[in-house]
């Protein structure tokens, strides 16, 4: 949780909704939000894990949530939690595409996978995925997630934004993509035209024109996986 | 069957659309001016409002829009009321001035504060569609403070009321609710508006 002072101030200052980050499993954290009046919580890998085997109870909650996820099961367990929303969990810091485009991509295959199956091999897969059967049989007739699913860590330009809705996100999280490239502002402003546009070139061409730099990307391939964000949630 | 434009820059206009078409029109996802010649009606859907002016004007649709509303029904929800409204407080914004009735943003509170109740029509509502009460879903909803009147425009007329302010209103073409009567299974409004085109 950040410091409340800050976020108290961010709220007064903007008339759009403000979404604030608990530690995964600090239902108090979530409870001093919630009676702060923050419009989302996100229960987030960012921060250090304050519980190490429970995520929150949401359900109990009346401010909605969103959580991170790698894959269709982690993603259905976080719903069947309280999660209102879920975004793949990327690697968060990175201004690496990689991970997000491998999650978003698991996912989608995951569900798309559901949607050919008998009633029979789901009740085998809900096994696999670790997730309640009735959300898995939810996918399958469905197609998609029950819940909105947006696209996190490591999104640092226009095109990585196009990209991942082009994979299936319905919208994008960028936080150090944005704070810590050479242009803030202007980056915000074109990766939100990005998103809207996503199926244009054009205007994504004029998007990413009149950039400085993006934030350095990490080689996450380089990282020890201790050092990830992905893996603190499960 | 007719063609009903959602302006598709930000918030849910998929919902709108699936709620057109369950009313029995086919909808025109509009992101560019050229669309606009296309149909006989525009819906303004839930969102952000902040963020939906700034892509009009990116988008340099803003100056089409309030022509188009001169010539065409348009239905506003939510964000749409807000973008359709003559004055906007809290904190005040540009909008296109279709309808005569100054909004607050955010006047239900914020996202806590967001809720679904059952709502009272007037008779004359329940008389153009059918009776019984109506479901709204107020999320970060904007409350009408007041109509503000005008001299050349048909008035207003309240269809709607929540807790004694109006949630539902119409002028002349165009229809205005404050909830989200797309993501309900209740069709009457979005009928209602398909009977103004």
């Amino acid at each position: 949780m950040a410091n409340i002072g800050i976020i108290e101030a961010i709220m007064a200052k903007v008339s759009i909704p403000v979404m604030a980050k608990a530690r995964i499993g600090h239902f108090m954290e979530a409870r001093i939000l919630e009676a702060l009046g923050v419009d989302y919580i996100d229960e987030s890998e960012v921060l250090t894990p304050a519980d190490e085997e429970h995520h929150i109870a949401k359900t109990a909650f009346r401010v909605p949530f969103v959580c991170g996820a790698r894959n269709l099961g982690e993603a259905l367990r976080r719903i069947a939690e309280g999660a209102t929303m879920i975004r793949t969990k990327g690697e968060a810091g990175s201004g690496n595409i990689v991970e997000a485009v491998r999650h978003i991509r698991t996912i989608v295959k995951e569900m798309r996978h559901l949607t050919i199956l008998g009633k029979e091999e789901l009740l085998h897969e809900a096994k696999n995925l670790q997730a309640p059967l009735e959300l898995v049989e939810w996918v399958a007739e469905h197609g998609r997630l029950p819940v909105p699913n947006f696209s996190a860590g490591g999104i640092a330009t226009p095109a990585d934004a196009a990209l991942v809705m082009q994979l299936g996100a319905e919208a994008v999280f960028v936080g150090s993509g944005i704070f810590k490239s050479s242009d803030p502002a202007a980056r915000a402003n074109a990766i939100v035209k990005a998103a809207k546009n996503y199926n244009n070139p054009e205007k994504l061409l004029e998007a990413s024109r009149e950039l400085g730099d993006a934030m350095p990307g990490l080689d996450i391939s380089k990282m020890a996986e201790s050092e990830l964000m992905q893996t603190r949630g499960w | 069957m007719k063609k009903v434009g959602v302006l598709s820059l930000q918030g849910d206009f998929a919902a709108h659309g699936a709620a057109l078409e369950h009313a029995g029109a086919e909808p025109v996802y509009v992101r560019e001016r050229a669309q606009l010649a296309q149909i006989d009606g525009l819906v303004i859907p839930g969102g952000e409002s902040t963020t939906m002016l700034k892509l009009l004007r990116y988008e340099g649709l803003f100056d089409d829009l309030a022509e188009f509303g001169l010539r065409k029904p348009m239905f506003g929800t939510c964000a749409g009321a807000i973008l359709m409204a003559r004055e906007v407080s809290h904190p005040s914004q540009e909008s296109l001035g279709l309808v005569d009735i100054a909004v607050e943003r955010n006047g239900y509170g914020r996202q806590i504060d967001s809720r679904v109740v059952e709502i009272d029509t007037t008779e004359n509502f329940q008389q153009r569609t059918a009776p019984g009460k109506l479901e709204a879903v107020f999320i970060r909803a904007p409350i009408i403070r007041r109509i503000t009147g005008s001299v050349e425009r048909a008035s207003v007329n309240v269809l709607a009321r929540f807790a004694g302010d109006p949630v539902l209103i119409e002028q002349g073409p165009h229809l205005v609710a404050t909830f989200h009567p797309e993501l309900t299974s209740d069709s009457r409004v979005h009928e209602l508006f398909l009977r103004k085109l």
